[in-house]
């Protein structure tokens, strides 16, 4: 399903809400500009005036740390103005509804909203409701998509790895409640990867995830044989409402990954994880701190890859046009 | 295309810019070519005028006044200034010198990195056209082009002046 919510009518990039329907291009332009952010972040004045008058809004209907804080320093490195709201303890809790929130904020000239909702769909809801100029990143909605998150995982993977064609990904853990991992998904074959694996027991399966163009294991072990890139998930346990798993221990170790596991995969591959992690849950402190994990690099990439994001979407993202005026 | 490979020598022209910049060598200057022909045109002087420092490269995308209107090219480079400049006198090189604007946007970046001692502007060709006040000190050429006119260095080997009709 192509999401054209997401694109203007010269077909330039306006919102950011899921990596479905994406073309490749899309996701190649903001890797390529995120290259150049990342040098931004290490000299001495980390900052680039391109959104400077510019207004953005974290509005963060569901708590979050890292990609709030993530999002604030790269529209603060763009020199935009940052408004953090989190509206889980203010108006909704009065009645308000989300469009009445944004409403409000807009009211006020906010020019970009970036949106975290715990139920699927949040921020396509609100991209349709606002006028032109305003813009809407998605940093996350409900079990459905969080696409910087995926693309912040293409770009660590694309520095430490290279082509995605020559890749094998084994995506691990909780899959049936993972936003994350189905932008992951959407991305990776988007991306060209050579093969996309899922590993989870039955129960934190989706029904027929191969659609998706992956294929599922329940054996750890056998899944993670000769693969490059491990992606570890998150157990949310805060959206379990049943009997998902047995019990933790079981949990971790039939799917928790360990230096014994990881040595199923290639000798060289590398290990991510989104964070926040359950050490000792999905992920053993071994392999969380060891050679073989990227996953603190994943956060400061993360800044870079949010920064393209946003500076592609406000610019108007017009695709390669190429010279510049002496 | 009109060439202008006739009326403008290149090698000669850089040649003559490096004469033009070798008392400036006394205070040690560190260049910085600005993205794409300003970085063409630095790399030969930085070899002519066999500078110690490595050369350093701005690519002033980020910093473009045209940025709502445009947005970013999303085959923008990486600026690499390997040299801390800080107090360092600063030779900044590009390739046409028109409205001014590049030039604009590059010292606003250059100030982000630190605080020149000084910026000397050099260029290959300067044309017609400014709509802000700057000027540079070195100038390889002079050249007054018709408004729809654009001129653009191709590169990196050989270098090669074009002129463009633009059509807007």
């Amino acid at each position: 399903m192509r999401d054209d919510l997401q694109f203007d009518g010269h077909g330039r990039l306006r919102h950011l809400l899921t990596i479905e329907g994406l073309p490749r291009q899309t996701l190649l332009d903001i890797l390529n500009t995120a290259e150049s952010f990342i040098s931004v972040g290490e000299r001495e004045i980390k900052k680039v005036p391109l959104m400077r008058g510019k207004t953005v809004v974290n509005l963060f209907f569901e708590s979050s740390t890292r990609t709030r804080t993530t999002f604030e320093i790269a529209a603060k490195r763009l020199s935009a103005d940052v408004i953090n709201l989190a509206v889980a303890q203010s108006s909704t809790s009065k009645g308000e509804t989300v469009l009445d929130t944004v409403r409000n904020l807009e009211a006020m000239h906010t020019d970009l909203f970036v949106v975290r909702h715990r139920e699927s769909g949040a921020a396509h809801l609100i991209a349709r409701h606002v006028p032109p100029h305003v813009h809407i990143v998605n940093a996350g909605d409900g079990r459905h998509a969080h696409p910087t998150q995926a693309l912040l995982d293409m770009f660590t993977i694309r520095r430490h790895k290279g082509d995605f064609e020559k890749l094998r990904f084994a995506i691990v853990g909780d899959i049936l409640h993972s936003r994350v991992a189905r932008s992951q998904i959407h991305a990776l074959t988007t991306l060209g990867a050579a093969e996309v694996r899922v590993i989870a027991p039955r129960t934190l399966l989706p029904m027929a995830v191969e659609k998706l163009g992956v294929h599922p294991y329940t054996d750890m072990r056998a899944g993670l044989h000769d693969v490059d890139v491990v992606l570890m998930l998150r157990l949310q346990r805060e959206r379990m409402n049943g009997a998902f798993i047995s019990s933790e221990q079981e949990y971790f170790n039939l799917y928790g990954l360990t230096q014994d596991k990881l040595e199923r995969a290639k000798p060289d591959a590398i290990v991510m994880h989104p964070g926040p992690m359950n050490r000792g849950l999905e992920i053993d402190s071994a392999v969380a701190d060891g050679p073989q994990s990227v996953i603190l690099p994943q956060v400061t990439y993360g800044i870079a890859v949010r920064m393209a994001i946003m500076a592609l979407i406000m610019g108007g993202a017009e695709t390669a046009t190429g010279g510049r005026r002496a | 295309m009109p060439q202008t490979n006739d009326i403008v020598d290149i090698n000669a022209t850089i040649a003559y810019m490096a004469d033009e910049l070798r008392p400036l060598l006394i205070r040690q200057p560190v260049m910085i070519g600005i993205h794409t022909g300003g970085v063409w045109v630095a790399e030969r002087l930085h070899r002519l005028l066999e500078l110690p420092d490595p050369l350093g490269t701005l690519d002033i995308s980020f910093y473009r006044d045209d940025f709502t209107r445009v947005g970013v090219n999303p085959t923008v480079k990486t600026s690499n200034l390997p040299v801390n400049f800080e107090e360092r006198h600063v030779v900044l090189v590009d390739d046409v010198l028109h409205t001014g604007r590049t030039i604009r946007a590059a010292l606003n970046e250059i100030f982000d990195y630190g605080r020149p001692a000084s910026v000397t502007l050099a260029v290959l060709l300067n044309r017609d056209g400014r709509e802000l006040p700057i000027e540079a000190q070195i100038v390889g050429h002079h050249l007054k082009l018709k408004k729809h006119q654009h001129i653009k260095l191709l590169g990196p080997e050989p270098l090669q002046l074009e002129i463009q009709e633009a059509h807007d």
